[in-house]
């Protein structure tokens, strides 16, 4: 059994007007496999994380609605109570940031924010966390943790923050990683040790990982499943290679003719997709994508297409036929 | 299948590409209801994008203001108070200063008349009308307000926009006019407000345009550091680099650029001041700063008179207690929705 | 080189003052953030500047605007040293050396619409005989870039991420500049709308003579619009080369492991490259280290790498890399 279900996810705020973030997202995570989550600014892919963990500003309130099932290890975590889904984060499920620097308190010492993970979910004392916690530093590649603890987040580099809080996540080894771009802020040399050191973290433990990311280089290198999402739905849900190799949304290979690849040839004209993620139609009249869409046909407004295929499935009535990946050489 | 491509909206338009070939449309395949329909259908896809105006943030932050339940309850008290005060006199009913009913007032026996059919808020204690003196009183309260927190607001942001931009947009010269001007703004903010007023009230005697002054300068300094950092912070930012690489002029960018975009933050505080000057007047004059003709009817004096008479009858301090604080409370509910109205974090 | 050079950096260097004291400032040490870079641009090319944050690449570009003041070294553009012009004529200078920001939204005056941001350049330097030569200049700049004329009375904030980077390149564009200097011109921008701007900026280097200097992190855009790549680290060149040698025959250790660092959207590249992973972090720029600068994080650091610093050489036509044993990595 999958270790995470989601079915029908949906999230909608309500403020001066209904804006539904994530439109019935379905996927699943089975146990230590990672799981990507791709889309452009506005698809849904953070609220979709933050809906899973309860961590929704104003989540629970008439503001925000959630609804579809989330069942991890049989336990649905979009009814689940306030406290069991505090227990529960941090020590089933972590989740890692974007930015660092935000995610950690400015005041506290390193060490002691992350021995407080471990007092808090492991019941150790202070002086054991203490020890654990200089462990978990020289785990996750943070030379001379000793002395590290007791520094500030302010005096660690971008990239060693990012480590600090790896470390944090996986303090209480959770079944569970949740990764919301944990690379965009940190340069490509840092990048690459940062994704290398979340490869050897799950390979070590066994943890599954959702990955979140607009990168698509980022999932080519660490994803097993792949769901891209689209004005808050999967449009296309694939196995790593099957998805690059024979990617059948037209808003996939639009990604992947669109980005300036390193293995390309120099000065070839990008094939971008035209408009911007604003312009989109709502689900309910049809394919979110279809404005934006050169194969858009005449069915594409005559309803919301349904997701087909198993296990490379799509959401679309007039599929692509991917892209010659040879020809892109 | 019908193309459908050429038809949808496409309010970013492709760059002129040599290559890109766009298919013909072709709706004649169509019944003419279904094409009516489908065109509706885009058309209202399109309509967000259709030729509409823009909107300034102004007029954003206007549109995010009449929506503020807040917003609208302040703007209605204030205009009220405004009302009164600009066209009260002519309806009251007796003359403010007119001491008429004064054999009705006997202080030795502590007889001052209660509320009447005749004087809906009674007498005072020199026998005059009290409804026509809390009416008339707002025109000299709105005036202080007003007059006290304009001269603070000039003043300040004179001083603020002078150091704000020096320092900005100057080099190091513009850092030494900034430190001259700040330093003295820094004097001015050292001194207790109050203090402050009692000593300008003192050396120009006591008179409205003193308890002005005095709540004016007391103002200054708040204006004048709020508009200097606001200033600092936007001179900083990437649009005005981006006016410099154009050529423009560096006095230019200081007054189209960089002043307009930190006058926000000064506008609320304005609004708020407004409130603070009203309650400060009457402090003044409650302290015998204000006007010394006690016959012209102001709130803050009001209730100085009033509170001597505290135990005879309490009511003729609540009138001006009442009228102060509606007023007060009318500009700072404004303020606080015109500073959430402004937030940047709330544009999209 | 046959072309006409347009640029020409020579030396060129920002230091700036770190000052420490309460009521008296002391000058207690310098952040070198661009440390003697030379370089030219022919005209008409594009030539691309990478490197990490700290770098100094957005720095230098700067400089060159004389946005910030460098402290020594000369940038001269087209025949004039710009680095000793007076603030007038530099003013001047100006419409021909434009730039366009990483962020269009906060580089765009919240307050201003679009027609008023369009013709501000244009009002600043006495471009157009009248407000309708001005409009008509406008327009035709709003086709250029792809936006249509209806975005003249909107405000930045009503446009996509997209639009509102037109809008900057239309800014840049309406004064005919000879000289554009991109900073992270699409870094902000969605992946999908990424293609549209590099295709933008390609059109109208082509249709218009553009000479472009492209600052950027990521070197799979660079590469793919530039001429020419120079690679900063620290405030210095490691390496320049022609853009389809640079990335064919890396020399520098620094650029190889950038190289490799880069994901490539294609499952079976990521599965079989080695990375060259570098440990540790940028050293500060206030106190870099001594001899080489990338030695700390170098891998294949020797002695003499902390010794002497090594300079630029030419190892193969218009290809310069700063490394003692170059040869003997490749």
């Amino acid at each position: 059994m999958a270790l995470l279900e989601v079915e029908d996810l949906g999230v909608t705020f309500r403020g001066d007007r209904e804006v539904r973030a994530v439109d019935g997202v379905s996927f699943t995570v089975d146990a230590g496999e990672v799981t990507g989550l791709v889309g452009e600014s506005g698809c849904g892919k953070s609220v979709t994380s933050l809906a899973l963990i309860g961590l929704l500003p104003k989540q629970n309130t008439r503001r925000v609605r959630v609804d579809g099932r989330a069942l991890f290890d049989g336990l649905d975590l979009l009814r689940a109570d306030t406290r069991t889904l505090r227990d529960i984060r941090g020590r089933e499920i972590a989740m890692i940031f974007q930015d660092p620097l935000s995610s950690l308190n400015p005041v506290v010492p390193i060490g002691v924010q992350v021995a407080e993970v471990l007092v808090r979910h492991r019941g150790v004392s202070k002086a054991e966390a203490q020890r654990r916690a200089a462990q978990l530093l020289d785990r996750v590649g943070i030379p001379d943790p000793n002395r590290r603890l007791k520094e500030y987040p302010h005096q660690l580099s971008g990239g060693m923050r990012q480590r600090a809080l790896i470390a944090m996540a996986v303090a209480c080894r959770p079944r569970l990683l949740i990764a919301d771009e944990p690379t965009t802020a940190l340069d490509v040399t840092i990048q690459a040790q940062i994704l290398e050191l979340l490869k050897e973290l799950v390979r070590e433990d066994g943890t599954a990982m959702i990955m979140i990311t607009h990168d698509l280089g980022v999932v080519a290198g660490l994803c097993d499943r792949v769901n891209v999402l689209y004005a808050g739905r999967v449009v296309e849900s694939a196995a790593r290679r099957p998805l690059f190799a024979e990617p059948v949304h037209p808003y996939t290979i639009g990604l992947l003719n669109s980005i300036p690849r390193l293995d390309a040839g120099q000065g070839a004209r990008l094939t971008p997709i035209r408009g911007s993620v604003r312009d989109v139609l709502p689900w309910s009249q049809g394919c979110a994508f279809a404005p934006r869409c050169d194969r858009a046909v005449e069915e594409c407004l005559a309803g919301p297409p349904e997701i087909t295929g198993d296990p490379h499935s799509f959401r679309c009535v007039n599929p692509g036929v991917g892209v010659d990946l040879e020809e892109v050489r | 299948m019908t193309d459908l491509t050429p038809m949808l909206p496409a309010p970013e338009p492709r760059p002129a590409e040599p290559d890109s070939q766009t298919p013909t449309a072709s709706l004649a395949g169509l019944t003419p209801k279904a094409r009516r329909q489908r065109l509706d259908r885009l058309a209202e896809l399109a309509a967000v994008h259709a030729e509409e105006k823009g909107r300034s943030l102004w007029a954003e932050a206007f549109r995010r203001l009449r929506r503020n339940p807040a917003a609208v309850a302040g703007t209605v008290v204030l205009l009220l108070f405004v009302l009164v005060a600009l066209i009260g006199p002519l309806f009251v009913p007796y003359d403010p200063t007119s001491t008429a009913w004064a054999d009705q007032v006997k202080e030795g026996q502590n007889i001052i008349p209660g509320p009447s059919a005749q004087h809906w808020f009674g007498l005072d204690h020199n026998g005059r009308d009290e409804f026509s003196r809390v009416i008339v009183g707002a025109r000299q309260t709105l005036l202080v307000g007003v007059v006290a927190t304009a001269l603070g607001l000039i003043v300040g942001c004179l001083l603020g926009g002078l150091a704000g931009s020096a320092y900005g947009l100057g080099g190091r010269a513009g850092r030494r006019i900034d430190n001259v001007v700040m330093r003295v703004i820094d004097m001015l903010l050292a001194m207790p407000s109050l203090l402050l007023a009692v000593s300008i009230a003192a050396l120009l005697g006591p008179s409205l345009t003193t308890v002005m002054i005095a709540i004016g300068v007391i103002s200054v300094p708040v204006f004048a550091r709020l508009l200097r950092g606001s200033m600092l912070a936007q001179a900083n930012s990437e649009y005005v680099t981006a006016a410099t690489a154009l050529g423009v002029r560096r006095w230019r960018i200081a007054l189209v650029h960089v002043l307009p975009n930190s006058l926000g933050p000064v506008l609320v505080q304005a609004t708020l001041t407004l409130a603070t000057a009203i309650i400060e007047a009457a402090a003044l004059s409650f302290l015998g700063l204000g006007n010394p003709d006690p016959a012209v009817p102001e709130w803050g004096v009001m209730l100085t008179d009033a509170l001597t008479r505290l135990e005879v009858a309490p009511r003729l301090t609540i009138y001006p207690a009442v009228g102060i604080i509606i007023t007060a409370f009318g500009f700072t509910l404004l303020g606080e929705a015109l500073r959430e109205a402004l937030d940047p974090k709330l544009r999209r | 080189m046959t072309a006409e050079t347009l640029v020409e950096l020579k030396d060129l260097q920002v230091h700036f003052p770190i000052l420490r004291g309460v009521l008296v400032d002391r000058v207690v040490g310098h952040v070198k953030a661009v440390d003697g870079v030379s370089l030219s641009i022919p005209r008409g090319s594009t030539y691309g500047l990478v490197g990490e944050s700290g770098c100094g690449k957005t720095t230098l570009g700067r400089a060159l605007l004389r946005l910030v003041e460098p402290t020594g070294g000369t940038a001269v553009f087209d025949g004039v040293d710009l680095t000793a012009l007076g603030s007038n004529a530099m003013r001047t200078m100006r419409r021909r050396l434009q730039m366009i920001f990483q962020d269009p939204l906060s580089s765009l005056d919240p307050r201003q619409n679009i027609e008023s941001i369009l013709t501000e350049g244009l009002a600043t330097h006495g471009i157009g005989a009248d407000r309708a030569a001005r409009r008509a200049l406008v327009g035709e700049t709003l086709d250029a870039v792809g936006l249509p004329r209806w975005a003249l009375s909107r405000y930045p904030h009503e446009f996509s991420g997209g639009q509102r980077q037109r809008i900057g390149i239309a800014r840049a564009l309406v004064l005919s500049p000879d000289l554009i200097v991109a900073d992270e011109p699409v870094s902000a921008l969605d992946v999908s709308i990424q293609a549209q701007v590099l295709n933008l900026l390609a059109t109208l280097q082509a249709d218009r003579g553009l000479t472009y200097l492209v600052i950027a992190h990521d070197l799979a855009v660079v590469r793919h619009i530039c001429d020419t790549v120079g690679v900063m680290y620290l405030g210095a060149l490691v390496e320049q080369a022609p853009s389809a040698e640079l990335y064919t025959r890396p020399l520098h250790p620094y650029t190889r492991a950038l190289l490799s660092a880069v994901p490539v959207p294609d499952p079976d590249v990521e599965d079989r490259r080695e990375r060259i992973l570098l440990t540790g972090d940028l050293p500060s720029p206030a106190n870099p280290p001594s001899g080489c600068r990338f030695r700390t994080r170098c891998p294949w650091a020797r002695e003499r790498c902390a010794q002497e610093r090594p300079e630029l050489r030419t190892l193969a036509a218009g290809h310069t890399v700063a490394c003692h044993f170059a040869e003997e990595l490749e």
